[in-house]
């Protein structure tokens, strides 16, 4: 098993502790992990990108050509990354502010409208599980009992007790793409 | 999951393995990509618990002098940088290597010259492998390619430099410093007390506590003869680290036709063009030198004499590349492949660089 996923869109957009949340969870079901940024000035409003890859075995490269699945949170990442796609693969992303759709026929397309679910379980910050729930529906790479146990080790202490509040967002994400 | 298995970016690794060899201290300042490691060393507060210093100093400058005097007492002395940082440091660096002292350097590479960029490069290994400062000498060059690497090579580099009693430098760039990999942390050692130091290391300004003799740590000497015989032990000690301390990792060599030698993170992007030609059936090897002083040029000579040709990868103009031809001497053709400012190649970059330059060079 490996799995080469790229997650793109703003900087505020929990994209990066998103990777981290999957790369947790990887190394909670005992997978080989990467988690390469674009590092930079990834602030609000900036572009922001992480590269996380999954696998049984060792990784070799973390800097990839093509991915087997994509999150893309904005247009500028559509427009980079709809073309790195591997053919059979899963292009997930937010309809929202999109005005061009991605037109790949040899990939599975999936929308998901992740703000206007975070807007229902009225926290905003909880765009970013939503989506991550909408990915593992669609590529269950981890259990959901590892996904629970990174939120642990990526959330501070002090913010244990929203991780009932993630785990619903996930489940609504998966929810979405059913 | 075991317990020490941790995820963890390149920069935090090496602070949490600092904490754990029992280093004495730690004098940096910050600087992008690599400020996690006196950011994870100020969260960690090791102060309180091995009694380890950690400071920022008011300067490069003057964390590479805090890093000579500590060195100079017999401490496990560090420090950190990046690039335009490490520059400011070369001064320091040559007086450390001038006085034959210990002292572990990481420089986790960012683009140049000048200020340039916050991104990666490999752009220091001129610098790092040639001298740097000023003066014939050396450092034990270490790069690292995995964030376990980063934390293993904390203790190499330390106990390599007391072995020696010259500085090592963690070579690494801002990939692997700023990436998140599985790591396992080593157990925790504790600091060696002051009988400990004093008998590992008699050539430490410890205070005389009984001792005939008043040590001096410096690197004047005005006395021409005995600078030069300075420079000849020098030199001696060089010889030995060349002739012990290579170190590298082949892959996929024994068939192969074509080389790819790449350092640090570049060399596992090469390693993924390498599964990809292979799959193609293009029967392609990788030496990475882990040392980048001592270089590998005994491994990269007897393989020169078994493949058609080499290509060099690097994020730079072409630096390494000269030391591979050193070792090839004009036997098969040394072709390189270089990203500068801060981008990084892709597998399939360099998959079409091994194509143009190397198997194919008539298509060019």
């Amino acid at each position: 098993m490996k799995e080469e996923i790229i997650i793109a869109g703003f900087g505020g957009q929990g994209v990066l502790s998103m990777g981290k949340i999957l790369a947790y969870a990887g190394l909670m079901n005992d997978l080989e992990v990467t988690w390469m940024p674009a590092y930079g000035p990834e602030q609000r409003g900036g572009t922001a990108n992480v590269t996380v890859i999954l696998s049984d075995s060792p990784i070799s490269s973390p800097v990839l050509d093509s991915y087997d699945t994509a999150v893309i949170l904005n247009q500028q990442s559509l427009d980079k990354f709809e073309n790195k796609v591997k053919p059979g693969g899963t292009l997930i992303y937010d309809p929202s502010g999109i005005h061009h759709p991605p037109t790949r026929t040899d990939i599975k397309v999936v929308p998901v409208d992740a703000m206007e679910a975070a807007i229902e379980l009225k926290n905003s910050k909880t765009y970013n599980m939503i989506l991550l729930g909408a990915l593992l529906a669609l590529r269950p790479v981890v259990d959901s009992e590892a996904v629970v146990k990174a939120l642990k080790k990526t959330l501070p202490e002090r913010h244990h007790h929203l991780i009932p509040l993630n785990v619903q967002a996930i489940e609504r994400g998966a929810q979405l793409v059913k | 999951m075991q317990e020490d298995i941790r995820l963890m970016k390149g920069n935090e690794a090496i602070a949490h393995a600092a904490i754990r060899y029992g280093a004495d201290a730690y004098f940096g300042y910050p600087i992008t990509p690599q400020s996690e490691v006196l950011e994870t060393l100020e969260d960690e507060m090791p102060w309180e618990t091995t009694g380890m210093v950690v400071l920022q100093a008011e300067s490069e400058v003057a964390a590479i002098n805090m890093v000579y005097g500590g060195a100079a007492s017999g401490k496990a002395v560090m420090t950190s940088s990046s690039s335009p940082g490490v520059s400011l440091k070369q001064e320091g660096i040559s007086y450390i290597a001038a006085s034959e002292l210990p002292a572990l350097i990481v420089n986790v590479m960012r683009g140049g010259p000048g200020l340039g960029t916050i991104q990666p490069s490999q752009a220091d290994y001129f610098q790092a492998t040639k001298g740097g400062g000023h003066g014939d000498y050396h450092l034990i060059v270490l790069a690292p390619a995995t964030v376990q690497e980063m934390a293993d090579f904390v203790a190499l580099g330390f106990d390599l430099s007391f072995k020696y009693r010259t500085p090592a430098m963690i070579l690494a760039d801002g990939i692997v410093g700023q990436m998140m990999e599985k790591v396992v942390l080593p157990p925790q050692r504790q600091r060696r007390t002051e009988e400990e130091v004093a008998a590992q290391c008699p050539w430490a300004v410890t205070g005389k506590h009984g001792r005939g003799h008043r040590n001096i740590v410096t690197s004047l000497e005005m006395d021409s003869p005995k600078m030069e015989e300075n420079n000849l032990r020098f030199q001696r000690t060089y010889a030995e680290i060349a002739e012990k301390e290579v170190r590298f990792q082949e892959y996929f060599c024994d068939d192969a036709e074509y080389l790819i030698v790449a350092f640090g993170s570049v060399a596992r992007i090469c390693l993924k063009a390498i599964e990809d030609a292979r799959a193609r059936g293009i029967k392609v090897g990788l030496l990475r030198p882990i040392t980048l002083w001592p270089f590998p040029t005994r491994e990269i000579e007897a393989l020169s004499r078994r493949v058609k040709g080499i290509l060099v990868v690097e994020l730079n103009a072409g630096q390494m590349i000269e030391d591979v031809r050193l070792a090839v001497e004009g036997r098969v053709p040394v072709r390189h492949f270089g990203r500068m400012g801060g981008m990084i190649p892709n597998p399939g970059e360099v998959l079409d660089a091994l194509d143009t330059e190397i198997i194919n060079p008539a298509k060019k």
